[in-house]
């Protein structure tokens, strides 16, 4: 082990060396931003729940959403339309499976990362938290992956379990972190 | 009476060694400067015994020359195929025409181009990359800032994970080597080294990865190793020399060489910090390739070693048996290639290709072979190695680790990703070029 720490050592010290003479000869003209400022940016969501926001939704509330902002592409009741079905699949066999959320997509965070960064199609950025948390918990329930009174909130939303979640192998392990 | 392309070729040229089955001739005739030599596909017929005449074009001054050139009105088919030319609420894909182009570097006009919402008309002044999340000091760049930084330009392919898919299907797909391999391009890329600006935002001891995300409608999102970021990764501001095309990410893209297209977010306007990755829509289900049995690939971020024969490929008639030339590309995200050797008996016997000079890492690497095609059938094929000993699969290899469907798929489905085994042109006695599995 002391070996280890010894590299350790190097390395970190080798690094941080090196960012501070980068750094020292780098321009230095990136100007200060504030968490603040960023704020309207910052939408990235992680499987842990980290970055969702203040709010929750229903699944009835969704279904209203729903209605009025999706169903023209989506289909009735999430079954399809000129866009892919967002409810049903049957499980992943093959190439030829159908990736849905129930039967692929391992985090339900990523379908509020993905409504409210890329949806609707014609008007992306849109929607309200409180409505892709309704949106988010209509499709949920469609596909019983929680109940039809359920709320999906900050607190929620990361535990709901997703049927394939254990589907994937790594492909390059060593390349990931 | 008109002469064949056999007649005219160099007395030499029937000396020549054959280093393969059916007509593969050795590399040396191109080391030896054989760069003259005609090639059939194009091939006019002769105007033998005709006096040689003045055209109008030599006789009168020619047009003025404008101030942004483009290229002869004789080549206007020289085009990309678009998936969705009428820009319908779905993704657009323009394929790069490999057959009627040649060298190594795409021309932007022609680079593939992949949109999920159309391409954003972005006023670069307006444009901001935003940096911040696991750093010391969130920073936000405008374009005339990371102008002033020092740049580096490489060459470097980009390849769409999907591209090639079409050879997952149980049966061979008739169609071009533009429909087959076209979400492929390599270009020039000049930009400021995305570890310059890492480094001034100061980076986090628990950083792993970073999410890229762009200005476009979807706000396009993936999740990058820190290391690939520090590593070769850029923030490129041109392509080819000139402001990167509106398609490929204007004002400036996250370049990733050797690595998934779709991680290299275009118009990239914000890059976080993170301990984990964010399991985006595009990698938790996107470009997760399924494998036989159902579980699925997760982060196939490497476009490994791959070639293909453009010249000849279904499109491009021979012109009747002869001397001609076979050449192709050849890539690796894991380095330089190595080697690519060509068949022309359908894997039986290979001679090696010459690679024009020079190979560089990442990058398009033209091979050419010169063949004396005796007009009977010949199934040609290429293979390539890669400098880390990496080797192009096999189709059966690759089918047998991966599947391949059950029903023939359109040509612009997307069955599954990742496909960078052998291509097989047969080579017809009509002249005529076929997709054939062999």
């Amino acid at each position: 082990m002391y070996t280890r720490s010894l590299c350790v050592f190097a390395v970190t010290f080798a690094v941080a060396l090196s960012a501070m003479v980068a750094s020292a000869q780098s321009p230095n003209l990136g100007k200060p931003i504030s968490p603040a400022e960023i704020a309207p940016w910052d939408i990235n969501i992680l499987p842990d729940g980290t970055g969702l926001p203040p709010g929750s939704g229903t699944p009835a509330e969704g279904a209203r959403v729903y209605a009025a902002k999706c169903s023209v592409c989506h289909g009735q009741d999430g079954k399809g339309g000129t866009s892919t079905r967002l409810v049903g699949g049957e499980p992943i066999k093959n190439m030829e499976s159908e990736k849905t959320i129930a039967s692929f997509w391992p985090y339900a965070t990523t379908l509020f990362d993905y409504i409210r960064r890329a949806m609707p199609w014609r008007q992306p950025r849109s929607l309200t938290n409180e409505e892709v948390y309704a949106l988010t918990a209509y499709i949920l329930s469609l596909n019983k992956l929680i109940g039809e009174s359920e709320t999906i909130n900050a607190q929620t939303l990361p535990k709901v379990r997703m049927p394939n979640r254990d589907g994937f192998i790594i492909r390059f392990p060593d390349r990931t972190p | 009476m008109p002469t064949t392309p056999s007649d005219r070729v160099k007395p030499e040229l029937k000396n020549l060694e054959a280093v393969a089955a059916n007509g593969l001739l050795h590399r040396r005739l191109f080391l030896r400067g054989g760069a003259a030599l005609m090639t059939g596909y194009t091939m006019v017929p002769s105007a033998a015994g005709q006096q040689l005449t003045d055209d109008a074009w030599s006789l009168a001054p020619g047009v003025t020359v404008p101030d942004y050139g483009t290229r002869s009105r004789f080549e206007k088919n020289v085009v990309r195929t678009l998936s969705n030319p009428k820009g319908e609420p779905r993704t657009q894909h323009a394929r790069t025409p490999h057959h009627l182009v040649n060298g190594t570097l795409t021309p932007n006009s022609l680079h593939f181009v992949i949109s999920h919402a159309g391409d954003p008309d972005i006023d670069p002044d307006k444009h901001r990359l935003v940096i911040h999340g696991l750093v010391k000091q969130p920073l936000v760049f405008t374009l005339g800032v990371l102008a002033r930084y020092p740049m580096v330009s490489r060459m470097a392919f980009v390849e769409c994970g999907g591209n090639s898919a079409p050879l997952f299907s149980s049966e061979p797909i008739q169609a071009s080597v533009q429909a087959l391999h076209g979400l492929v391009s390599c270009a020039e890329w000049t930009g400021v080294p995305l570890s310059t600006l890492l480094d001034e935002a100061g980076v986090d001891a628990k950083a792993r990865w970073i999410i890229a995300e762009g200005a476009d409608p979807p706000h396009l999102s993936r999740s990058v190793p820190l290391t690939k970021a520090m590593d070769d990764a850029m923030i490129a501001l041109y392509q080819n020399g000139e402001r990167v095309m509106p398609g490929n990410g204007y004002p400036m893209r996250l370049l990733l060489p050797g690595w998934e297209g779709n991680m290299n977010i275009k118009w990239v306007r914000r890059i976080q910090l993170t301990e984990k990755p964010g399991m985006t829509f595009y990698e938790a289900r996107t470009y997760a390739p399924i494998l036989p049995g159902g579980k699925a690939y997760r982060f196939y971020f490497i476009q490994e070693v791959k070639s293909f024969i453009t010249h000849p490929s279904p499109g491009l008639a021979m012109q009747g048996p002869g001397f001609y030339e076979i050449s192709g590309i050849a890539y690796s995200g894991t380095g330089r290639i190595a080697k690519v050797m060509v068949s022309a008996d359908a894997g039986k016997s290979w001679a090696q290709a010459a690679l024009e000079q020079p190979v560089l890492t990442m990058a398009f690497t033209r091979f050419r072979v010169p063949w004396r095609w005796d007009g009977r059938p010949a199934v040609l094929q290429s293979r390539a190695w890669d400098e880390a000993g990496n080797e192009q699969p096999t189709r059966a290899q690759l089918v047998a680790a991966r599947g391949e469907t059950t029903r023939v798929p359109p040509v612009n489905a997307f069955p599954s990703q990742h496909y960078n085994a052998i291509t097989s042109w047969s080579v017809e006695p009509s002249g005529e070029v076929k997709h054939v599995y062999a």
